[in-house]
């Protein structure tokens, strides 16, 4: 995968925040939504290249070009008309891809160019003042798709351990895990019965198959929730991975987690593979 | 290794060409060698050792010492090194200087930086005229790097600038900012008549109001995001401007020079 970082600023965290929720909605998934971005973590005044309080989104696509227009539309559409914001680069190193490059168009000509200390921003004014964007940000490669699967007694005790692993894990540097709070409910398998589809429910781990499918559940567990990662590198996967399963095995069968396990895929699906059991060693 | 310093040991009756004397073309030369090179001045040629002492070896750091406003041409097309000058610059210093550093500890005459494309000029006195500009006939000044005059500008300032920054501590002279293309010039003392004469695009950031001119409109008072990232790459700088205590980032925003374009502005801290 590719993956590139925008430091979002605002006159305040709520601005900041509100610009970074809605660049990064409607990415859960490279299946249907062209890429998978999420907030990385709030940034304090003196961490933003203008002073203000700011957020740091990640957005991660299959190619580079992919990312390239999502990174554009996104910016465009919701931090370009975001109250007070300002869009700057995340990643100095790397492939250089459009910012604010391309932005600049909307001031019509009335755009100004600055370039400060080797790096070209653009002025963009507009009506509440002007739109600050850095011209270029960086793209790496990444990884997307780490991820484990909580398997517990209920669905409010698996909820509660995902919420305790996306905690700890919001805490760890270059991931983001973009599910609607970090949590999928809906785990897939690739294929399915219908030849449109190349993804389908994971009926292996869905509870209420248990008696009418080639089930991976064993007769205690009602709920199974997942928690997908993706980060700059597999050591980024690595680390949120062990923090987000520790703070699960800190609840521990009281609260009724009964197994971790993983969506592997037969081992097929990309190149990269988390072993739980080497994580956690 | 020492600085390869140059020190002046007699007052030439011209004007002296210092062009030879940068740091890419010394490279590799031995003491003879340098001492063997030819310097322009007027209709004669000198030997560089018949004008200067010749101490030290390192040609990516030299030095010009007793240096005097005669010795024009110090760090043209400079492309890497640093140049140290003690004593006062004459003109086309740092002329389309490529990449590199060099500091001046007193003044320096006309076309300071002119058609400078990269690095760092400091001047810790004055400089002449036609600072940053492009020379006569030619239609782009310089095109990227930063100037820092710590004293006083000419007038001219920036003329045709096309990028870059200039900073001057001091006051402008008259026509500062004409004809640029884009750019910024920052000016913390006054500035003289017809400030951005023609200026097409670029920014000059002033602390005092200045004589405008009917061609700039008055875009009335605001808080530009831009100005804390610019103060903030100041501070580096051996300058007032790196001092926090100096930026803004309320101004007043005029539009100019109607006359042209217009896509210029100048910025009055408020």
């Amino acid at each position: 995968m590719k993956a590139t970082r925008a430091i979002i600023t605002a006159q305040n965290e709520k601005w900041a925040m509100i610009a970074a929720q809605t660049m990064t909605g409607f990415a859960t998934s490279v299946i249907a939504c062209g890429c998978e971005a999420g907030i990385e973590r709030v940034l304090s005044p003196d961490e933003t290249p203008d002073g203000r309080a700011g957020v740091s989104v990640m957005i991660f696509a299959m190619g580079g070009k992919g990312l390239a227009k999502q990174l554009e539309t996104r910016a465009g559409q919701c931090v370009l008309t975001s109250p007070t914001s300002a869009l700057f680069a995340g990643i100095d190193g790397g492939i250089r891809i459009p910012l604010g490059k391309n932005l600049r168009y909307f001031g019509d000509g009335f755009q100004i160019a600055k370039k400060i200390s080797g790096k070209r921003y653009w002025r963009i004014p507009v009506m509440d003042g002007e739109f600050l964007a850095e011209a270029t940000t960086g793209q790496v490669d990444a990884v997307g798709g780490g991820n484990f699967l909580v398997l517990a007694k209920s669905q409010p005790q698996a909820l509660a351990a995902c919420e305790a692993a996306i905690e700890a894990m919001r805490k760890m540097p270059n991931v983001i895990m973009p599910f609607p709070g970090g949590v999928v409910r809906s785990g897939s398998k690739v294929g399915s019965k219908y030849k449109t589809l190349n993804a389908s429910t994971n009926d292996a781990f869905c509870p209420t198959l248990k008696g009418a499918t080639k089930t991976d559940l064993s007769p205690n567990i009602e709920s199974v929730m997942e928690i997908v990662i993706d980060g700059l590198s597999k050591e980024d996967i690595d680390n949120a991975m062990r923090v987000g399963i520790q703070a699960v095995c800190d609840l521990g069968a009281e609260n009724g987690i009964e197994r971790i396990s993983a969506g592997n895929y037969g081992g097929k699906l990309g190149p990269f593979h988390f072993h739980l059991q080497e994580i956690m060693a | 290794m020492s600085a390869l310093t140059f020190t002046l040991k007699t007052q030439p009756v011209q004007r002296v060409d210092m062009s030879p004397l940068v740091c890419q073309q010394l490279q590799g030369l031995s003491i003879a060698d340098i001492a063997a090179l030819e310097l322009h001045s007027g209709k004669r040629k000198f030997r560089v050792d018949e004008l200067f002492t010749i101490d030290g070896s390192d040609a990516q750091n030299i030095v010009i010492k007793n240096s005097i406003e005669k010795l024009d041409f110090i760090g043209k097309e400079l492309d890497g090194g640093t140049i140290t000058v003690e004593g006062d610059a004459g003109a086309y210093l740092a002329m389309s200087m490529k990449t590199g550093e060099i500091k001046v500890s007193g003044n320096a005459g006309l076309y300071a930086a002119c058609e400078m494309k990269n690095g760092y000029l400091e001047v810790s006195g004055n400089v002449g005229d036609f600072l940053g500009a492009a020379l006569p006939g030619n239609k782009m000044g310089m095109k990227g790097g930063i100037i820092l005059v710590k004293g006083n500008a000419g007038q001219r300032v920036g003329d045709h600038l096309r990028r870059g920054l200039i900073l001057i501590e001091g006051n402008a002279g008259d026509y500062c900012g004409s004809r640029m293309t884009a750019g910024t010039i920052a000016v913390m003392g006054s500035t003289g008549r017809y400030l951005g004469y023609a200026m097409r695009r670029g920014t000059l950031l002033l602390w005092n109001a200045p004589q405008l001119s009917a061609s700039f409109n008055d875009c009335g008072a605001h808080t530009l995001a831009f100005l804390p990232i610019l103060f903030s790459s100041f501070k580096s700088l051996n300058s007032k401007f790196a001092d926090a205590s100096v930026a803004f980032n309320r101004v007043q925003r005029y539009a100019g020079d109607m006359a042209e374009i217009g896509q210029g502005e100048v910025l009055v801290k408020r």
